[in-house]
């Protein structure tokens, strides 16, 4: 489809402006395994609250969306497509907690709130991820055809 | 007050992200598939996002947050292995699932057991980072 780029760009700057308000309102970098990352593992302090209304917020309003409009796209239901496979699900799920934890961030810190800083160490881990991730995408779909 | 505007902020996040299409892992491993059927969206998420984000970090300078407190320092430019171990791990996993933790909890209302199921397996990964990361410190691994 042509306008998915509009889309894309849209919900972008919606993505950018929450990240704005965050920062400078709350004075926070919105990023997301951090913020989950804290609450789980209780490193979160004082700011556990508003971490578990940012946390609300993310859920509950796609949650509604979804309900009224389906996929906001297309016709159809909202659907994520993940693969069936659930061994590689846990498997991601996984490497997604350990790894953005023990790098200190992932797309929405390192990649939206670091590369608009010019931070080195977020455009570094930025490129490392992509990179990691086109080649899981060839090792594990086209490879092995495990999803 | 923070907390109505953490509930913003999360809110306004995941509807960018519903919008964007970025809840559709086949969009996300698309962007990541170079040598495949390739899908530009991602980079105009990531683009229209840096966007507001950047003159919002203009903005900051010898300034306070709204609600008071004091904006994040900018952490000293240190390309440690931790950060290369790290994102490099993310990525993995990133690609096989095509989720990473902002759209995660943003589809957990639609993406049936498989998403609850990532997530959950997230949180666990969570859970054993602070161990895996005192690993490293030990065999002298910089940030």
């Amino acid at each position: 489809m042509q306008t998915e780029w509009i889309f894309g760009l849209a919900g972008g700057l919606l993505i950018g402006l929450a990240a704005a308000m965050y920062l400078l309102v709350n004075g926070r970098i919105m990023g997301a395994s951090g913020i989950i990352g804290g609450l789980i593992d209780r490193t979160a302090g004082s700011q556990s609250m508003e971490r578990i209304f940012f946390i609300l917020g993310l859920f509950g309003v796609p949650a509604v969306l979804a309900l009224i409009f389906g996929n906001a796209q297309t016709d159809g239901p909202a659907d994520t497509f993940v693969t069936s496979n659930i061994a590689a699900v846990i498997a991601a799920g996984l490497f997604v907690g350990v790894g953005t934890r023990i790098a200190n961030g992932c797309t929405s810190g390192h990649g939206v709130c670091g590369i608009s800083r010019l931070s080195l160490r977020g455009i570094v881990a930025t490129v490392f991820y992509i990179m990691a991730g086109g080649l899981s995408v060839i090792v594990f779909k086209h490879i092995l055809g495990w999803v | 007050m923070r907390n109505l505007f953490a509930l913003l902020s999360g809110g306004l996040f995941g509807a960018g992200l519903y919008v964007s299409g970025m809840t559709d892992t086949r969009r996300v491993q698309g962007w990541l598939d170079v040598f495949g059927d390739w899908d530009p969206t991602l980079a105009f998420v990531m683009g229209g996002a840096i966007i507001p984000m950047f003159f919002a970090w203009r903005y900051t300078t010898n300034r306070t947050p709204a609600l008071g407190g004091m904006f994040p320092a900018k952490p000293d430019p240190v390309i440690g292995r931790k950060l290369v171990i790290g994102s490099t791990m993310f990525g993995i996993g990133w690609g096989l699932a095509g989720l990473c933790p902002g759209p995660a909890i943003a589809s957990l209302s639609y993406g049936g057991i498989q998403v609850a199921t990532f997530v959950l397996a997230m949180g666990v990964g969570m859970l054993m980072a602070p161990q895996i990361k005192n690993r490293l410190d030990a065999v002298g691994v910089a940030a």
